[in-house]
């Protein structure tokens, strides 16, 4: 018995590779409507299209039916989430948790929910869902996810959400026919500029079996652009400009407006 | 017209920013103050940052009180040595608060503090001004003397060493106070986002024994350059002046400044420091309120950098 122990170990080994092995039957060829979108003062928001399609090759079975999720993960940040307490009747900022390096904008879109694509412990590995995402806090001096349902966590997840910026949703993904796909990736106004990175996963019969990705850039452009750049580049200059400014303007009113 | 603003980052309505430069600046105008207490609360419940909104308001205060200071100066009503020293003082103070407020930022509890020091301060100068203004008002309906000076009263703040000759403001005093005023004034100037003018008046009225004559214009050029000291400090160890946001509100608040004090000199003055006193204190309440009810969303979430 205690011989035979490694002995099926490594069969059930092979027998995973056997079953992965397929996984390079399917190929996923996707492309975002626009690699490069620009903000300009006056930008309200706007919605990228994703479209794709899965390639099969000979030894891909026949009629298998496909699920697909997609992860659109924004430029990462450090951010606090602090809560309100009542001290001495007077609502103050008491306790905190610090995230570190997350998704300043984060969209998982699907074709239908995650429990039908795949299992509980695949949806945590894959990550599907904004409760399986990793988001990583400080917890004193450890550094590690906590549970979905965790005060803090729901907080800056529901916080994000009312801002557009997290976002979930399960009939995004729509196929055009067995292999074709595409899903639409809004951006509200307020999308942090930065490197989008676009996670594309392929699963079929709950398990994951191709994936790949791309990504696009959000940049500002304009002069809001050139004003907050220099504020934190040439924080004096700027300084120096701006109380010049008010000092012109003071003067031109004194000017404007004398009444001797 | 909707613009977006590139360091508060945020889209406002210029129109609305603009009457409310205005709408500040004619009370400022019409009370000879710099107006940041009512500016500053203003622009924290339109939605932008308080942060932002200290250190914006702050080349705001700079302009305006330019402007008052110029023709203030046409008219030889400030005392250029009393402004010294108080601004000896008041650079100071400016340092310490903006000193304070980078600390209170990190800590999470920068928001806070401006909102308790807005209860506080405003609350009771509000009250007192109210107090003042309508117990001068009673004196005069009953028909008895108006002014409040004393002439020949001595208070211990006339017997400290260090003193001094004002010309201008024909005082003989000691520098040691008018180096503190000037030193809270700029502190509370940076941390608070306000000009201080409508605390540096009675101040200098009342303690310092200042004339009415010269007190306006001198406070005016203390305003102008800790706020112009202010504006710079933020810029450069903040990052948070909004230079646009402070151009919009520039704008409409000397033009609005114009108008209001046309409209000062049609009341007296015992209305007009309950009316200003009655104002201060509305914001002072309004702020306790925000401090005493529930928040609709206990948690808020804040970048703390590491983009990338």
């Amino acid at each position: 018995m205690i011989a035979r122990a490694p002995l099926i170990l490594v069969s059930l080994a092979l027998g995973a590779l056997l079953a992965a092995s397929p996984a390079q039957a399917e190929r996923l060829i996707v492309s975002v409507s626009n690699h490069r979108v620009t903000v300009t003062p006056n930008y309200s928001g706007e919605e990228l299209v994703l479209f794709g399609s899965v390639e099969k090759d000979a030894t891909t079975p026949a009629n298998r039916s496909y699920d697909l999720v997609v992860t659109v993960a924004g430029p990462r940040a450090d951010m606090v989430t602090r809560r309100k307490e009542r001290r001495f009747g007077i609502w103050i900022n008491t306790d905190s948790r610090q995230f570190l390096q997350v998704p300043t904008y984060l969209a998982l879109f699907s074709n239908r929910p995650f429990d039908a694509i795949a299992s509980p412990e695949v949806q945590r590995r894959q990550q599907l869902g904004l409760n399986n995402v990793l988001l990583t806090q400080r917890v004193g001096p450890d550094y590690a996810d906590v549970v979905p349902d965790d005060a803090f966590r729901s907080a800056f997840v529901r916080l994000r959400k009312q801002h557009g910026l997290y976002r979930e949703e399960t009939s995004a993904v729509t196929f055009l026919t067995p292999t074709l796909f595409r899903t639409g990736i809004p951006l509200p106004a307020e999308v942090p500029i930065g490197l989008y990175n676009v996670e594309i996963k392929l699963f079929a019969e709950g398990a994951l079996v191709a994936k790949t990705d791309t990504a696009f850039e959000i940049v500002k452009v304009g002069f809001e652009q050139f004003v907050a750049t220099t504020a934190r580049q040439n924080g004096f200059v700027y300084g120096l400009v701006t109380a010049f400014m008010a000092l012109m303007t003071g003067w031109m009113a004194s000017i404007v407006f004398r009444k001797d | 017209m909707q613009l977006y603003l590139p360091i508060a980052d945020i889209p406002v309505n210029v129109f609305l920013i603009l009457a409310m430069g205005a709408a500040v600046g004619f009370v400022s105008g019409m009370f000879g103050i710099g107006g940041g207490f009512l500016m500053t609360p203003l622009l924290i419940f339109v939605g932008i940052a308080p942060a932002v909104a200290v250190a914006s308001v702050a080349s705001h205060i700079a302009a305006s009180s330019f402007s008052g200071a110029i023709s203030y100066w046409r008219r030889r009503a400030i005392d250029p040595v009393l402004a010294v020293v108080l601004l000896s003082g008041g650079g100071l103070g400016t340092a310490l608060g903006v000193w304070t407020f980078t600390l209170l930022r990190s800590l999470g509890q920068l928001d806070l503090m401006i909102a308790t020091s807005y209860v506080i301060l405003l609350t009771t100068v509000g009250a007192l001004m109210f107090w003042e203004g309508l117990r001068a008002l009673l004196r005069a309906r009953r028909g008895g003397p108006v002014t409040t000076r004393r002439p020949g009263s001595h208070v211990w703040i006339h017997g400290l060493p260090l003193k001094m000759r004002f010309k201008r403001s024909k005082i003989y005093l000691s520098v040691i106070p008018v180096v503190v005023i000037g030193l809270v004034i700029g502190f509370i100037g940076a941390v608070m986002g306000i000009g201080g003018g409508f605390i540096l008046v009675p101040l200098l009225i009342y303690v310092l024994r200042v004339p009415t004559s010269t007190v306006i214009g001198t406070s005016m050029v203390l305003t102008l350059v800790t706020m112009v000291f202010a504006t710079m400090l933020h810029a450069v160890t903040n990052h948070l002046v909004d230079a646009v946001l402070a151009l919009i509100l520039m704008v409409g608040g000397v033009t609005g400044a114009q108008f209001g004090a046309r409209a000062g000199q049609k009341i007296r003055g015992e209305h007009l420091r309950l009316l200003l006193g009655l104002l201060v204190l509305a914001v002072g309440v309004r702020f306790a309120v925000e401090l005493v009810i529930r928040p609709e969303d206990l948690f808020t979430i804040r970048e703390t950098g590491g983009t990338g």
